[in-house]
């Protein structure tokens, strides 16, 4: 893989959150590559730091967060130090996001048209520069992102509200606003989880079908590893701020490496399986403040060990693959 | 909102205005004292003079005649004949109504303007020390009693300073032919600048007395609301999208956090008309809070009643209005 090849590059990053009790470490030394072109699902439950990552790609998180450490470069540039007027040029235009509620990510008093005109008008180098001729490209544009993700009738929807749009349409114009200025990475938020599920799969038909065609990269938060298996060419499994396995996704879902993934794997019902109880992972994510340098998911592992009480690092298991568990190391001992 | 909708929401408001006029016509009739006893005074008259004035003014009749008769009329425009002023009720409220609506225009536009500004910066600025002196101010702001604050800014500014006169609406020297009856207008059409810079010094300290607990009340409603907005997603989409900051604050955040203030701004307009009685007494105003004052002390009782009627309506109508800015402003919000 070459330097070329590589879109987003973050190692060690530490995102905190400084609270009453201490500092809640959400995002403890995570490292991700997304490849150009590529799309890479981020599995994990609630509260495992996924979102808390890419908010902090964006330069999203707010106080009392603050990014601790680490690197995040970004298409060749470092964006960790970089000014508010820099990083404003590259939101939107080179990294774009979607949000998991479109009822609640599009302004309920500016009309689709406003909100998409806003972000053409904010990023989209290629429009006249100024006037008539400025506002008519722009509202070409919209229209024709509108038809994109599939509105019919886009022209005369765009003086229309956020809430005069059903669920899957209100999603599709986020798509819609989150990609008119043609950006490099996607990362979508559980786009699909406020969702119906008929919905829920022509959405990420639609994200697939965009980034084949727009050659962009995307980055599917989800909780939800069915999804990944039908989207995404590799997945990273995060749990209580770290990264605890990575790999190409037909490889992690055939042959999970780390307890955890196999949990989230026979959490999931399938019909191959009909008959047979579904088995939950049993106890809770870890409070994230002051954690014993342990594994984290010694509490809830069926396979735990003493050797287990110790920091446990990523280690490779398998041709581009890497988990954190100490199983692994010492299968490769043995 | 159609025009159906809006008759038929006009029309919510008759029920209510007929209760107001029920409670008006009573709080008279059952006021201990007789009206022409009053209106006799020391003045001799014989029993049958007396019996013709109470016909005269519909007293001889039973009550609930007496309150058919009063809401006849008063449909009619026809409030009866102050005592004071031997002349029709409502033409002394009528001349006496633009001095007060020019000074609670006044007032809110003192009020939009300073509350909005500030609450957005409190609310921006959060925890800072403008915000705490926002917060203490606001406070002070509705707990000063108008007739305290008003003789503090009078002694300040008109006694001790001398920058601003101490009562009236406009100097001697300055006086002009009406047109619209309201002087910053006035003095304008009239090509007179010097006399609308004199009338505007005479408005100020009593729309800023006025004004003052509206700006504090509306600065909070700001700041509360502007807090609650900016920690909605679509906040956090906007500066996802790379927005500019001032785009965010003002067409995101503002558009939606003012939708409250509106509101509160639009009802608040009525509680103006009670402050109006304090504010024009001590700054010597001739509008209509002044003459609602004077009335009560000389038992003037249709214009009393005239005008409490007057308050509802004015009151009523603007909670109408706020009701309406709120679907105006809010989208998601059908009648």
């Amino acid at each position: 893989m070459s330097q070329n090849d590589i879109l987003l590059e973050v190692e060690d990053l530490r995102t905190v959150f400084d609270t009453s009790e201490g500092a809640v470490r959400a995002v403890d030394g995570v490292d991700v590559t997304v490849r150009r072109g590529e799309c890479l699902g981020v599995v994990g439950e609630s509260g495992s730091g996924k979102s808390v990552t890419f908010s902090s790609v964006m330069g999203l998180v707010r106080a009392p967060g603050r990014i601790a450490g680490g690197r995040i470069r970004f298409d060749g540039r470092d964006l960790i130090g970089l000014g508010p007027r820099d990083m404003r040029a590259i939101r939107g235009r080179d990294i774009s996001m979607t949000m998991q509620d479109a009822l609640t990510a599009l302004n309920p008093a500016l009309t689709v048209g406003e909100q998409l005109a806003e972000m053409l008008n904010a990023h989209d180098e290629d429009l006249p520069a100024r006037g008539g001729a400025r506002r008519r490209a722009i509202r070409e544009k919209s229209v024709e992102m509108l038809r994109l993700v599939g509105i019919p009738s886009p022209d005369s929807r765009l003086g229309q509200y956020p809430h005069e749009f059903s669920g899957g349409m209100r999603q599709r114009i986020m798509i819609a606003i989150a990609l008119a200025p043609g950006p490099k990475l996607l990362i979508a938020d559980e786009p699909t989880t406020a969702l119906d599920v008929t919905i829920q799969a022509q959405v990420l038909e639609l994200i697939s079908d965009i980034r084949a065609r727009l050659g962009m990269s995307v980055v599917l938060i989800t909780h939800d590893l069915g999804v990944v298996a039908e989207h995404c060419d590799r997945v990273m499994v995060m749990y209580a701020g770290q990264v605890v396995e990575e790999g190409a996704t037909v490889d992690v879902i055939a042959n999970p490496r780390h307890p955890y993934t196999r949990g989230l794997l026979a959490s999931i019902p399938r019909l191959s399986m009909r008959g047979q109880p579904i088995r939950p992972i049993e106890g809770q994510v870890p409070n994230l403040v002051g954690l014993p340098p342990q594994c984290r998911f010694y509490s809830r592992c069926p396979e735990r060990m003493d050797s287990c009480l110790q920091t446990v690092a990523m280690r490779p298991a398998g041709p581009g693959r890497r988990a954190r568990c100490i199983a692994i190391a010492e299968e490769a001992v043995a | 909102m159609s025009l159906g909708k809006l008759t038929e929401r006009l029309l919510h408001l008759v029920p209510v205005l007929l209760g107001v006029s029920v409670i008006v016509f009573l709080m008279m009739a059952l006021t201990p004292g007789d009206p022409v006893d009053i209106m006799i005074g020391d003045q001799s008259v014989t029993p049958e003079e007396e019996q013709a004035m109470r016909e005269d003014l519909g007293l001889d009749l039973p009550v609930h005649r007496q309150f058919l008769v009063f809401l006849g009329n008063a449909v009619q425009g026809d409030f009866g004949t102050s005592f004071y002023h031997r002349r029709p009720v409502f033409d002394v409220i009528v001349e006496r109504l633009p001095a007060t609506i020019e000074l609670s225009l006044v007032a809110l536009v003192i009020a939009l303007m300073t509350a909005i500004p500030l609450g957005v910066l409190a609310a921006i600025r959060r925890n800072s020390i403008l915000d705490k002196m926002a917060t203490v101010g606001s406070l002070l702001g509705v707990s000063l009693p108008g007739f305290w604050f008003g003789i503090l800014l009078l002694m300040l500014f008109a006694v001790h300073l001398q920058l601003l006169p101490v009562s009236g609406r406009i100097g001697f020297d300055s006086e002009i032919e009406p047109i619209t009856h309201f002087l910053l207008i006035d003095t304008l059409l009239r090509g007179r600048p010097d006399a609308f810079w004199d009338a505007l010094k005479h408005i100020l300290l009593p729309a800023i007395t006025l004004g003052l607990p509206m700006t504090a009340i509306l600065m909070r409603v700001t700041r509360t609301s502007m807090l609650e907005v900016m920690r909605q997603d679509y906040i956090v989409f906007a500066e996802a999208k790379g927005l500019r900051r001032g785009r965010i604050l003002f067409r995101h955040a503002l558009k939606n956090a003012l939708i409250p203030t509106v509101s509160v701004a639009a009802i608040e307009t009525g509680s103006l008309l009670g402050g109006n009685m304090i504010v024009e007494t001590v700054f010597g105003w001739p509008g209509l809070g002044r003459l609602v004052v004077e009335s009560v002390f000389l038992r003037n009782y249709p214009l009393v009643q005239a005008a409490v009627l007057f308050y509802a309506v004015t009151y009523v109508l603007l909670n109408f209005i706020a009701d309406l800015l709120y679907t105006t402003l809010n989208p998601r919000v059908k009648l």
